[in-house]
């Protein structure tokens, strides 16, 4: 598959990894070599393979409805660039996104 | 007296117990050879303080009669396990500042059971490498050189810092994490033991993730018994991960009986890769040799669909990834840094902080998900994925355990394979198949290659057999008589 | 319904997305509570918040109201479904993306019954279920420059819901609504509050000429009652027949209702490619269901309100329409059948809730479970009519005094001396004092002025203080004018 900046440079929107330029032009050519690496597995004809939904064999575990977590404001804006506290609890702040 | 520093965690343990040394002797031994090994660049974080009170809790305890399995046991964290707060940076910029309110899992069975905490290690950004040499904060150094050679080593990755710091003797055991051969690759070029466990023996939580279909905790020790000890603390079933198995957690120790007659161990004839080495060739024939020797019988097994397993690795992992890290966005914790919109300041903060490999394998990973390539490339991967699984529950049949080369050659100079990131890749030839599959793999320091550095054979198990492992590994390591030791790193106690 | 454009009709294409927040007292992954309007953050959990190494486990009970709810909707169960992830970066999505179920739902294939204004039904399909995390709060309005977040709704359980395009117009699919979320208060899987959020519309309108393929369609978001889904569908869809009419074509995008202004109007914001790039969350496995779980909930699953409809009318011989008023809302129904059971004459009962107890709650602005007259004190007031105790008119008076004092008909009866004159010698000696009193009326009457016959009640009445039976009064006074 032939990889071209325009489309490395969507892809690098979609993640919100902002690349120089100069950046954009080498991450183009390592994406491509190593795309062109993994197109061996064209080599293989998987059409009856069921993909492989997990490693372990066990089912999904549930738990069961109780309050057993949450509670903690404090610890949860400690780490926080330019949280605000409030009274009780407070809130993560991001610069305004307009609608 | 040996100095303490180079005790095995089982004979520590002895030690403690008949009270040769205590633990405040044992921890302050190592506090100080990590302060003299610096140059190694082994440690992200140090906690000396730390380490030091919670040695005094351990020796109240041991002075109770009551300590735990690793009790007084000064051990190293790699920087991916939040430990509660202790800084915890994944080795990367994006990071800078997180002190985590919360302790994982796995660390907080160690503490649990009276390990003692020497600080974070240092590691690939991300778990994303095979050389230590992507972290924000430098390459960690291989303790071994070439003989006449001052150009410093890689220590292999992720785990680069923890293999380092147990060869260098500056811890006594270290955790790890192994997504496609980030325990036993750096163990294999550190000539120490790391075993990555069945995947769902050890829990995930806490453990900052990577790739989850693939990421294990483990050990790295210098014995095949310590890493019994150690894992056996390790593992346990965790409700809070739910890909966590509930199975017992044997007594590892117990399966070292160093007896494997009868036992079958295959030989997978596609691991003999086109350039291999003669001495890695020669090393895998002397194992070969050593486990017939100890009554085993070898049997030529076919694992058709190894070739595939790095490619199809270096989708999926990839692709988890760039979900798993999207979570990194200068909001809630980590390294912000400002933008005119929130968009932009996502960029700026991920750009910035993120390292070359980690945009690089974001990106992959972004685009094999993307609309119009899905089914081309994840699912195809999930594909064949089932047919390497299915390789070795074929081989299984016919074995107990798969004897191959952990790595493809000794460690490299840093520098080097820096710009080729394929040539990098083709460092987890071996190892990356076992964590597609989710089996267990331990590697064992086997012998020395023509310039003197470490090379190591990896044994590979069912799922949930670390026991046979285990068993075998023994077996392999009292064989090998690797009693070759790293150039003395500053001074002992 | 079609709409007439210049160049011909149309017709109207809505499928309907509903979240639907489901009730549980713990979020769908993390263990924080959901209980609405806590101060900022308090109910977040580190896995809430997607701090580095926190990992989802599911809420059984979330999952339990998920399969009430598909077997609510008549719809199947689908044992094994997947839990994947919507990629994304938004302020109020911490994790970057959401775990949801893309390609297989829990529950898929059902379908609800709607009811007309007209008295009609029609049969709407359900393409889907399935669960997925609430996002957070974003607060744009707190700050010049900033945006606030709260991650407390983060992480919810919200059932997605997704119609089939088998709505025809703004009142079908106002009645989609209101079915929808009446049987989801009677499961008690949602409480269906749009104006808190607990539910939520998007609809999905597009245009055509009958019979020929669908249209291309817009989504329109941020609709948050029924009556404004109506209003949006039927701005939308005129907007698309004068676009396409003026010779342009409709582009497919997202739209916001502006309710201040009844239009729907284009994002502003620079609508980013929507690539999810969904894969299976390699957190969690597949969740598989075991048959026998399933049938223990439907065992466990309530009356639903066709089939309770359905019962009323035909046990209680009650009309469509009053059955379908009374079935609306569980409580509702459930007050009634109390003060119907074993009575002689439920269709009293069904009135008497209908139009007196109802039309005193909405004029009290108050909810039937806060009803200040109990289902045992109405049924009690009617023991009183049906024994002809008082008149029906006397019993309106006695209900306003037993909303007002909290007692009990009876009682307020005898205090205030309000039983009904039945005795025929009183009414009879009422009516012959009237007719006295008023000789130039009888013979008016008598000489074809029958209207005043009216006048002449209202008279008995009065000197009876109200209280002489109607219906005998009515009777005897006809026999006597005529003479």
């Amino acid at each position: 598959m032939s990889l071209d900046k325009a489309t490395v440079a969507r892809i690098a929107t979609l993640a919100r990894i902002k690349l120089a330029d100069g950046d954009l032009d080498r991450m183009t050519g390592e994406l491509q070599s190593i795309l062109n690496w993994v197109e061996q597995l064209n080599e293989l004809d998987t059409a009856h393979v069921e993909p492989m939904t997990s490693a372990v064999e066990v089912v999904l575990p549930m738990r069961e409805d109780v309050v057993t977590d949450g509670g903690y404001a404090d610890k949860i804006l400690a780490n926080a660039t330019d949280p605000v506290m409030e009274p009780e609890g407070g809130f993560f702040t991001v610069p305004k996104v307009v609608e | 007296m040996t100095n303490l520093t180079d005790l095995t965690i089982a004979e520590a343990r002895d030690g403690l117990r008949k009270k040769a040394f205590s633990a405040r002797e044992l921890t302050e031994a190592h506090v100080k050879a990590v302060e003299a090994a610096r140059d190694l660049n082994a440690f992200i974080t140090e906690t000396p303080e730390k380490a030091l009170a919670m040695a005094k809790v351990s020796d109240e305890r041991l002075a109770r009669g009551e300590g735990g399995l690793l009790e007084g046991v000064p051990i190293g964290i790699k920087d991916l396990f939040c430990t509660e707060g202790v800084l915890t940076t994944a080795a990367s910029h994006i990071l800078d500042g997180f002190v985590p309110p919360y302790e994982s899992t796995v660390t907080a069975n160690l503490w649990k059971a009276g390990a003692v905490m020497l600080g974070k290690l240092n590691m690939d950004e991300f778990a994303m490498g095979s050389s230590n040499t992507t972290s924000y904060y430098g390459p960690a150094k291989n303790p071994w050189r070439r003989p006449g050679d001052n150009r410093p080593l890689v220590p292999g990755g992720s785990s680069g810092g923890s293999a380092a710091a147990v060869a260098a003797r500056i811890a006594m055991g270290a955790t790890a994490t192994d997504t496609g051969g980030s325990i036993r690759q750096p163990a294999s070029f550190c000539g120490v033991v790391g075993i990555k466990p069945t995947y769902g023996r050890c829990s995930r939580w806490g453990i900052v993730a990577f790739a989850s279909s693939l990421d294990q905790a483990g050990p790295i020790t210098r014995t095949v018994r310590d890493a019994a000890i150690m894992l056996r603390v390790m593992a346990g079933h965790d409700p809070k991960d739910s890909t966590s198995v509930p199975r017992p957690v044997p007594d590892y120790e117990a399966a070292l009986t160093g007896d494997i007659r009868g036992l079958k161990f295959g030989i997978p004839k596609e691991y003999r890769v086109d350039g291999m080495s003669s001495e890695i060739e020669k090393l895998w024939q002397q194992g070969v040799e050593w486990l017939r020797a100890a009554g085993a019988e070898p049997v030529e097994i076919s694992l058709p669909h190894t070739k595939y397993a790095l490619p199809t690795y270096y989708i999926i992992a990839p692709a988890e990834a760039s979900s798993n890290l999207a979570r990194y966005d200068g909001v809630r914790f980590g390294l912000r840094v400002p933008g005119n919109s929130l968009d932009e300041m996502y960029e700026n903060t991920r750009g910035q902080g993120f390292g070359a490999e980690v945009r690089r394998r974001i990106l992959i990973g972004t685009y094999v998900l993307s609309a119009g390539y899905y089914d081309a490339y994840y699912l195809k991967a999930q594909r064949v994925r089932t047919l390497i699984a299915r390789d070795f529950t074929e081989a299984f049949r016919k074995c107990d355990v798969i004897l191959t080369p952990t790595a493809p050659s000794a460690a490299f100079p840093i520098g080097e394979k820096a710009d080729d990131p394929i040539a990098m890749y083709l460092n987890d030839v071996f190892t990356v198949t076992v964590n597609l599959a989710g089996l267990p793999g331990i590697s064992v320091p086997a012998g020395l290659s023509a310039d003197g550095l470490p090379l190591g054979l990896q044994l590979i198990g069912r799922a949930f057999d670390e026991e046979t492992l285990f068993r075998v590994a023994g077996v392999l390591e009292s064989a090998a008589n690797f009693t070759a030791k790293p150039p003395a790193v500053g001074t002992g106690a | 319904m079609l709409i007439e454009g210049k160049t011909g009709n149309w017709e109207i294409v809505v499928g309907l997305e509903v979240h639907a927040q489901v009730i549980s007292n713990a979020k769908l992954f993390s263990g924080a509570a959901t209980a609405f309007g806590a101060p900022p953050n308090t109910q977040v959990s580190f896995v809430d918040a997607a701090f580095p190494g926190m990992l989802p486990v599911i809420n059984r009970f979330c999952v339990e109201q998920a399969v009430k709810t598909g077997l609510g909707l008549n719809a199947t169960i689908n044992q094994v479904s997947v839990f994947d992830r919507k990629n994304y970066f938004y302020a109020d999505l911490p994790a970057g993306y959401q775990i949801s179920q893309y390609t297989r739902p829990i529950v898929s294939n059902g379908r609800i019954t709607i009811d007309l204004p007209d008295g009609k039904t029609k049969e709407i399909g359900i393409t889907r279920l399935h669960l997925e995390q609430d996002a957070g709060k974003s607060l744009h309005d707190q700050h010049p420059s900033k945006t606030y977040v709260d991650l407390n709704r983060s992480g919810i359980a919200l059932m997605e819901i997704v119609s089939e395009p088998d709505i025809r117009s703004p009142e079908e699919a106002g009645a989609y609504l209101k079915k929808l979320r009446s049987i989801l208060r009677y499961l008690g899987t949602c409480d269906g509050n749009m104006e808190e959020g607990s539910l939520r519309c998007d609809a999905n309108v597009s245009v055509r000429r009958p019979g020929e393929p669908y249209g291309t369609r817009c989504e329109i978001k941020n609709v948050n009652s029924i009556r404004y889904v109506m209003q949006a569908i039927e701005y939308e869809a005129r907007r698309q027949v004068e676009v396409i009419e003026s010779g342009g074509t409709v582009e497919q995008e997202t739209r916001l209702f502006d309710a201040s202004r009844g239009i729907t109007r284009s994002m502003r914001s620079k609508e980013h490619a929507h690539d999810y790039r969904y894969f299976p969350d390699p957190d969690l496995l597949p969740l598989v269901l075991d048959s026998k779980w399933i049938e223990e909930i439907r065992a466990q699953m309530p009356e639903l309100p066709d089939a309770k409809k359905e019962r009323f009318v035909r046990d209680y011989k009650l009309s469509p329409y009053d059955a379908g008023v009374l079935v609306a809302e569980r409580e509702s129904a459930d007050f009634f059948e109390e003060v119907a059971k074993g009575r002689k004459d439920p269709k009293l009962a069904a009135n008497w809730v209908i139009v007196e107890l109802f039309g005193a709650l909405n004029r009290l602005g108050l909810d039937i479970t806060k009803s200040p007259v109990s289902a045992k004190q109405l049924a009690g007031l009617l023991d009183l009519i049906e024994n002809n105790t008082i008149s029906g008119r006397i019993a309106k008076d006695v209900f306003a005094l037993m909303i007002e004092t909290g007692k009990d008909a009876a009682t307020i009866v005898e205090e205030r001396g309000l039983k009904q004159v039945t005795d025929t010698g009183a009414i009879e000696a009422a009516i012959d004092k009237v007719m006295a009193d008023n000789a130039a009326k009888v013979a008016e009457y008598r000489g074809g002025k029958q209207q005043l016959f009216g006048w002449f009640v209202g008279q008995v009445m009065k000197a009876t203080g109200g209280k002489a039976n109607p219906s005998m009064v009515n009777e005897l006074l006809r026999k006597k004018l005529a003479g």
